[in-house]
């Protein structure tokens, strides 16, 4: 399998091993992930949508989604460019919310944000408290370079699954591959499988 | 579509270690050579992965800084002090040792000489590294797209690549550098961070249409961009690839 790197020593984290996906390191920073620049968008120009292959298209404003009941989650997050943090504390609107009595027949989902990026996953993986569209950082509202004002926190999966600047998610009834999967990027991405590339 | 031709399973290889150059007082270049290598595209990375006699394993991404050339690519690796595996690289490792490897990775982040010019490229620190491979690229296959490399390196003995660049500078490709921590006598070029007022100096501006690539350190790159911005360039033509961390 793997060979010895020679007069390599490493500097194991002693704990926490059982909650460090393959290949991660844990890190007390907050790298950024990003293709492009940081977009600007004012709260008075944002919106939130659900589209798609829905009954009807959902949309709340700035205020209008701040109004919706929200939680305070503290979750491990694992991006695919090696590092792992853990027990970052959001507080965000459960997707379940934003979906409750939607109809729809779709079972993918693209996630899409301003400045143009995607990515796509299965709409049962947005379900049953496993996604958030997150508003703070560890009790600040979230900055712009993590995807303030409002990002997806999907943290079962690799972290450019969750999208920052997200303005709507779109309900499909096939699967669409987003910006990092047309790259080279897996389709799902779970990092407990270390699904990072095609093929993986 | 972009990444299309690396469809197919990245799997781990073990790449030889042929050569180690010194770059800079705390930078080396690695030259590997990886039987079975398939070629890659200016800007790509590729993912090393270390094993302890204990099995205990780290991974990294380094971006190949050299042009396609058969089964060889070269990495450079700036150390950080405290880092875990950066010391190793820049200290430890030597020709015929092994190391493994995975890539080439990202499609995005990628320029060929059929996208042509004008481009800008700006690189903080070891963020030369994947510029590096396109300005070696352009002039192995004589591109004549034009070409702005703004590079910014802590002080004068950090700059990597600075002979070679000399070398490449002219028929179209123009290298500026700029210093931030420090302002050596007779020291010509700019001695600042780099802001729009650079950007704007170096060129090309906006309305050129230029391909900009910009890398480095997180608040690097989010400075950069901002500026490319706010002086006019269109969101989608500025690409970013970060490496470093956020600092708090
Ligand atoms: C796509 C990609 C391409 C990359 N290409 C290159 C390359 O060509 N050359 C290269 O030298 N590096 C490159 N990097 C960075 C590289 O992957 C490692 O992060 C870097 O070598 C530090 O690893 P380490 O194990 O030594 O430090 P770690 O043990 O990971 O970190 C130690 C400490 O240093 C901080 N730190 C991490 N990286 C940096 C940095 N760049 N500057 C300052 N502080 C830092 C960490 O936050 C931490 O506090 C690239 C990263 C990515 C994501």
């Amino acid at each position: 399998m793997s060979i010895i790197t020679r007069g390599f020593r490493g500097r194991r984290e002693a704990a926490s091993a059982d909650r460090v996906p393959p290949g991660q390191y844990v890190t007390r920073d907050f790298p950024v992930l990003s293709a492009g620049p940081t977009p600007h968008t004012p709260l008075d120009r944002w919106d939130f949508s659900i589209d798609g292959e829905v009954d009807e298209p959902r949309r709340w404003t700035w205020e209008e989604f701040r109004a919706l009941p929200s939680e305070e989650v503290t979750r491990d997050i694992h991006c695919v460019t090696k590092w792992t943090k853990l027990d970052t504390v959001w507080r965000g609107v459960s997707v379940d919310t934003l979906l409750d009595g939607v109809e729809t027949s779709a079972d993918h989902v693209v996630q899409y944000s301003d400045g143009g990026y995607t990515t796509n996953l299965p709409l049962e993986d947005l379900l049953d408290g496993k996604a958030w569209i997150a508003f703070e950082y560890e009790g600040e509202p979230l900055e712009p370079a993590h995807g303030g004002p409002a990002r997806v926190l999907v943290p079962h999966l690799y972290f450019w699954k969750s999208a920052k600047w997200v303005r709507g998610l779109r309900l499909l009834d096939h699967d669409e591959p987003g910006f990092w999967e047309v790259n080279g990027y897996h389709h799902y991405g779970d990092p407990w499988r270390e699904q990072r590339y095609w093929g993986d | 579509m972009a990444g299309t031709a690396v469809l197919g399973r990245l799997t781990w290889r073990v790449a030889d270690v042929v050569d180690v150059r010194a770059e800079t007082p705390r930078a080396r270049t690695l030259v590997l050579d990886v039987p079975g290598w398939a070629g890659h595209r200016a800007g790509q990375h590729v993912d090393l992965r270390l094993t302890a006699e204990d099995g205990y394993q780290a991974q990294r991404s380094y971006s190949i800084a050299s042009a396609p050339d058969g089964t060889r690519i070269e990495l450079t690796v700036v150390r950080v002090e405290d880092g875990e595996v950066s010391p190793y690289l820049t200290g430890e490792i030597g020709p015929g040792d092994r190391i493994e490897l995975r890539g080439p990775v990202g499609g995005y982040f990628v320029w060929e000489p059929a996208h042509g010019g004008p481009l800008l490229l700006v690189g903080g620190g070891s963020g030369l590294a994947p510029l590096m491979a396109m300005v070696r690229l352009r002039a192995a296959v004589g591109s004549p797209a034009e070409t702005r490399l703004l590079v910014s390196s802590r002080s004068e003995e950090d700059v990597l690549y600075r002979a070679e660049l000399g070398r490449l500078a002219g028929g179209g490709l123009t290298v500026v550098h700029t210093l931030t921590a420090s302002r050596p006598a007779g020291w010509s070029g700019y001695a600042r961070r780099v802001d729009a007022d650079m950007l704007a100096e170096v060129g090309p501006g906006p309305a050129a249409r230029p391909h900009a690539f910009v890398c480095g350190p997180t608040p690097f790159v989010e400075a950069v961009a901002e500026a490319l911005v706010a002086l006019g360039h269109e969101p989608q033509r500025i690409r970013t690839e970060r490496f470093g961390p956020t600092g708090g």
